[in-house]
Formats: C-alpha cells, structure tokens, sequence
C-alpha cells in the first residue's frame, strides 16, 4: 500500500497533488566582513515534493539544513531564488500581489517557540482575529464568533479569550498559536517544530490536537522536526534534509524500518530509544555539519561518511528512485552500501 | 559510602510567611563510579537542587538540608572558603547551554586555565598545555589552534565540549551534567553523551544526569530519580523504573512518549500541566492530574515508601501490571 501512495505522489506535476513544489532554491547574500567580496548561502538547494490533501510530510534534519528557510518559502514568506511552487494545480510564484494575498491564506504556518511567537502586548482574542481583519470583511461580531469557535476547538476555554499570552503556560500558548493558524481555514499548515519546546507530557496533548484538527478539518501538515520519535508517530511521509538537500525521501514505515541512505541510518541510531529491543547499533558520527557558507565539494556528507570514495569527493549525488524510496548516494547507487 | 549524600534537601525561595518550595525534602546518595539519572519535566526542581549542591543559589534563595555530605564531608556545616575551594575541584557542574554558558569575552585558553589557576595553580606554561590536553580528551581536533578562539566562533557541539573540557579540568570526583544535550543536534547529542560516558568509566566519577529526555536516561543511567513538581516521586534502578513504573507519573510520562504507542492513532497525554508557583495542590501533586486519584490523594500529602534502592511517593503504588494496590 505504501509504495503505491508513493508513487501516485511523487510523480511530478500530477493534478491531485495539493501542494507540489519542483527543485525551489533559496540563496542568501551574506557579507563576509569590511571590503571582502559577499558570499553565496544556499540555504536551499533544488528541493522537490509532493503533497496530497489530508496528508502529513515530515521534513527532518538537523541546525542549519534549511528546514526553517523552506518553511518561510512554502508560506510565502521568502521568494525563493528558482524553482516552482504549486497549489492546488496553480503556479504560486507567477501570481500577482492580490491573487497572493489570497492564496497566502490558504498556507498557514506555525512557529517554533510560543514564547516567542504571540505578541505579548495583545489580547488572545485580538491576535485570533487579526487575520479575519486583515483578510476578511467580516463583522465584529462574526469575527468574535469565530475566534471563540476557535478556542473550543483547540481546547481551551471561551474565558481565555480576554486574557494575555503571559498568562499562559507553553502547551496553552502552543495551542493558541494553532488556532491562530487556522483562523483563515487553511488548507496547507506548515508547522516549525511545533513542539520541541514543550514538554514531554504537554507535547503529546498538542500532537493528539494537531492529529484531530488534521482529521475534522481535512489539513494537510508541512510537519517540521529534529525528534524523529514524533516524526515517526505523525508523517505519513518523510524528507530527510542536509545542507539544503534531501537526501532521502519516502514513506514513513520505509525510512524508519529500512533507512537508506547512511546520514538516515546515523540520525536513526543516534536518536536513544527507551526500549531496548528498539535501540540499533550506534553508528558515530564524525564531525559537524559544515557551514553553508563554504561546502564541500561534492557530496555534502561525505566528509562524516564511513562508505565514502574518491567519486562521492568530486561528484554530486541526485535522488534516484529505489523500491519507492528516492535516495542521493554514490554508495548506494553502486552497491557499496 | 557514598560519594554524596543527600537528606531531605529543600530549597526555598522568597521571605516572608509562605516562601515558594522550588524543591521539597529531597534525598538521594550517588555511589563513586555511578550515573544518577534525574528526570522531569521543567518546574520539577531538578537544575535547583544541582544548584543547590554546588552551593550557587544567592538571596533570595535559602537551601536547607538535614545532611549534605561529600566525600565525607558536610557541605553546609563546612567554611565558605573550603566550599569554595571544594566545588569547581572536586565537584564540577556542566551548565545547561554552553552558547550562553561561555563567557564571550574570554577565550577558550583563559577560560579553562581559570579552574586550573585558582584550585591547581602552577605555571603559566603547565596550564596552558594542560589546557590542550583536556581540548584533545574531549575530541576537539587541532586543540592548540582553538586556545586562541573565542565562544562566538565555536559551532553548540565545540562549545559544550569546551564546558566539559572546563569541568573536568581538576579531575573531579562528581559531575553534574545539567542537561548537557538539550541545545544540540540528535548526531551532535550523541557525540557528547558517548564523551561523558567514556570520562565517567574512565574517571571512574559520579555523574549526575539532569534531563528530561526519559530515552537518553534509559540508555546511559544505572539509576533514576523521577522529580514532580519539587519532590522525588519515584527513585529505583534504571530497567526497574522503565520496565515497571510504580508511580502514576512515571507511567503517564512514559505512555505519552511516542515511542510507547506505535501503531496507536493517538498518544496517550496526561492531561494537565505542571502546576506553578501559586497553583500548587493541597494533598498529592499529582492528585489533580492523576487517573487513580482519590479523596485522599486531594488531602493528604503521601510520603516516601519502599526499601531505599526503590522508593515512591504515592498511597497507591502501581503493582507490576501497572495497576494500583487497592
């Protein structure tokens, strides 16, 4: 079954796909310091999927792999330098500001920190309908209506609605921000670690939200994460990134039962497991991940990689399809690995 | 004996008639050669009372303690000068975030020859060199270049090898690592907890593991204190604790990891959060939150049970089916 999810997604430019996004790139001119010549960032190098409705995909990697700059350009947020974005069948990028504004609302994103992320000089019930006054022509009334509906759906109580985010703990602040999120009806949500800065007990109330909300309101997730235990609970699919490249990409059970390419298994062995039968062998990583400002020439990884040769030095590794995984490694393609 | 000796140690914070516990009549000892893994959620207590051993809470905290014994001896009864002389020594803390840990306007070399100058002393000539030692015993490639490096230019992963190359410079006998991994990459995570374990065996320290990643516990303790809300609900052997949980929360935590409910649509999440300063319960404090709760978990506060290699704070404890004692 999953292969055959698999392959009616990742087939480029099909109709049913809601959001699909062909080799988008974002680079960053960075100045490098008093009269010295400014440096090009790819932040994101030429990244491709496919997303269908009602469907999670979880993008993972580690600081610095561009998870966060892909977010700020699905939701448009960034232009990014090249590449193709569609919804919905409709070309994102070519769209004029209004036609934009419009179809901005039906991607909506969710930050990373909730302490960070609410104003805190507003009240819950303002930051709910700010949307609602920048996008809609909705009334005072309607728009409290709606707010209030809001909060009972993410689970939190009409009162709150006078309050102010300091008033709050992380989890309630979290689901403050999801409803905020939702506020316009999205049908894409991009969310940024949504939970990396809660707790343990806490973060599984907001996943169980974040799963409901999925299923009565048909969303499909951008679920971005560096905790694959979450990951491997929520996606449907996953898109293993490094240094602004995915590097593997396919069905959940596929990367978590039979991890491809060798920064997969790495990231799988590092993550401790609570069971031991669950716990593989540690594979050590050498090294960090290099800086985008100056990377190595070609494979991005080679440098941490133990199956690494004179070709993955020179060359660039591209996706190549493998029993409906899509994996970027010489190692691999040669049956080294 | 043991290398250190905890006896219901509380620490409170603020005057007055109704000062706020951070934590509550705390005890645990730590064996010579031993991982104590702390666990809990934020607000449990745990980075105040490894604070409160290395003796760096200030006004307007008070710490109070019917026995804090190091080595033999007691830390609270003993002068400030030979405290002092002792923590930094003997007993070493690795601080939660070493971007934020470091001083950025110190290099790597003053700031590890600083412990060496004031417990070792010795030439100026001898630290330095030693100070390359400990960066290459900590896995930092081309040590002697990075001694000129400032905080700013080391990535999280080099900083907090710095912090550990920091603690361990006196060869301690205790090390407490207060969430050492938290700001860092899962293969980068990996990297440090492989290091201190290796320093630990090595060493043959007590290390204390402060964190709240309950797999990284399992994986690395021997044994684990569980902390709520202030107080120790449940103290025992890493694979006692992870296989069968006595006490309600540690059941709830370990249920609402997703690890433990593959397969499952949802998570099971223990409703609720850890209550504040001002919204602490009466009896048990767990009670509000607690599936098993009953009229007397509301009223009365439970104490500690059981022999002292499993201990748990609850009337009911949970049998080996993970259901309550009746």
């Amino acid at each position: 079954m999953s292969e055959a999810k698999l392959t009616s997604s990742t087939a480029a430019g099909q109709a049913e796909s809601l959001l699909s996004v062909v080799d988008i790139k974002k680079h960053y001119q960075v100045k490098t310091g008093f009269m010295k010549p400014e440096a090009n960032v790819k932040a994101l190098d030429g990244v491709s999927f496919n997303l269908d409705k009602g469907k999670t995909l979880a993008v993972v990697g580690e600081s610095g792999c561009g998870k966060s700059t892909l977010a700020r350009v699905l939701t448009m947020i960034e232009q990014p330098t090249a590449g193709e974005l569609r919804f919905d069948g409709q070309d994102v990028l070519g769209l004029g500001a209004e036609a934009a504004k419009v179809l901005r609302q039906k991607i909506q994103i969710i930050f990373q920190n909730p302490y960070g992320s609410l104003n805190p000089r507003k009240k819950v019930g303002t930051i709910l309908e700010e949307p609602l006054v920048i996008n809609t022509s909705l009334s005072k009334q309607a728009r409290k209506q709606k707010a209030l509906d809001m909060l009972a759906k993410v689970g939190l109580r009409p009162e709150h609605y006078d309050r102010y985010p300091h008033m709050f703990s992380g989890g309630q602040r979290q689901r403050i921000a999801i409803a905020r999120g939702l506020m316009l009806d999205p049908q894409v949500v991009v969310a940024d670690e949504p939970v990396s800065a809660l707790d343990v007990s806490v973060q599984a109330q907001v996943l169980n939200l974040m799963m409901d909300l999925q299923q009565e309101m048909g969303l499909s997730y951008i679920f971005i994460s560096h905790d694959l235990s979450v990951v491997e609970h929520i996606a449907d699919e996953v898109m293993v990134m490094y240094l602004g490249k995915a590097v593997e990409y396919g069905s959940c059970e596929a990367i978590f039962n039979d991890p491809k390419h060798p920064y997969t298994q790495a990231l799988l062995s590092s993550t401790p497991r609570l069971d031991p039968a669950h716990r593989r062998e540690k594979i050590k990583l050498q090294g960090e991940l290099p800086s985008p400002l100056n990377p190595p020439q070609g494979c991005a990884f080679h440098a941490r990689c133990r199956y690494a040769n004179e070709r993955c030095a020179q060359q660039q590794p591209l996706l190549v399809n493998e029993s409906g995984t899509q994996v970027a490694c010489f190692a691999r393609e040669e049956g080294r690995l | 004996m043991a290398l250190l000796e905890v006896n219901s140690l509380s620490v409170e914070f603020g005057d007055g008639p109704n000062p706020f516990r951070a934590v509550d009549q705390v005890s645990y000892s730590v064996e010579k050669g031993e991982v104590v893994g702390i666990v809990g959620e934020s607000g449990s207590g745990k980075s105040v009372s490894s604070l409160s051993i290395m003796g760096l809470i200030e006004y307007p905290g008070h710490v109070k303690a019917e026995g804090l014994t190091f080595d033999g001896q007691d830390l609270l009864s003993m002068p400030v000068k030979k405290r002092r002389a002792l923590t930094g020594a003997d007993i070493a803390m690795i601080f939660q975030e070493p971007m934020s840990s470091l001083n950025p306007c110190y290099t790597v070399e003053f700031q590890i020859t600083e412990a060496l100058k004031i417990h070792q002393g010795g030439r100026k000539k001898w630290r330095r060199e030693r100070a390359i030692e400990l960066l290459e015993q900590v896995g930092i490639p081309d040590p002697k270049s990075r001694l000129k490096a400032y905080p700013h230019q080391l990535s999280g992963g080099m900083s907090q090898r710095v912090m550990i190359a920091m603690a361990i410079a006196c060869d301690p006998k205790l090390l407490i690592a207060d969430e050492p991994t938290t700001a860092l990459d899962v293969t980068i995570q990996a990297q440090i907890v492989d290091l201190l374990l290796e320093l630990q065996r090595e060493k043959n320290m007590g290390l204390v593991l402060i964190t709240n990643d309950l797999a990284l516990v399992a994986e690395a303790a021997d044994r684990v204190i569980v902390m709520y809300a202030g107080q120790v609900v449940e103290t025992g052997p890493a694979e006692e604790i992870f296989s069968t949980p006595r006490h309600p929360y540690t059941q709830a935590l370990l249920r609402s990891l997703p690890e433990s409910s593959q397969g499952k649509e949802r998570l099971e999440a223990l409703p609720g959060v850890v209550p504040g300063a001002f919204d602490r319960p009466k009896g048990c404090m767990l009670a509000p939150r607690c599936p098993y709760a009953s009229e007397r978990c509301q009223r009365e506060v439970p104490m500690v049970s059981g022999d002292s290699l499993r201990q748990v704070r609850c009337f009911t404890p949970l049998d080996l089916q993970g259901k309550p004692a009746a």
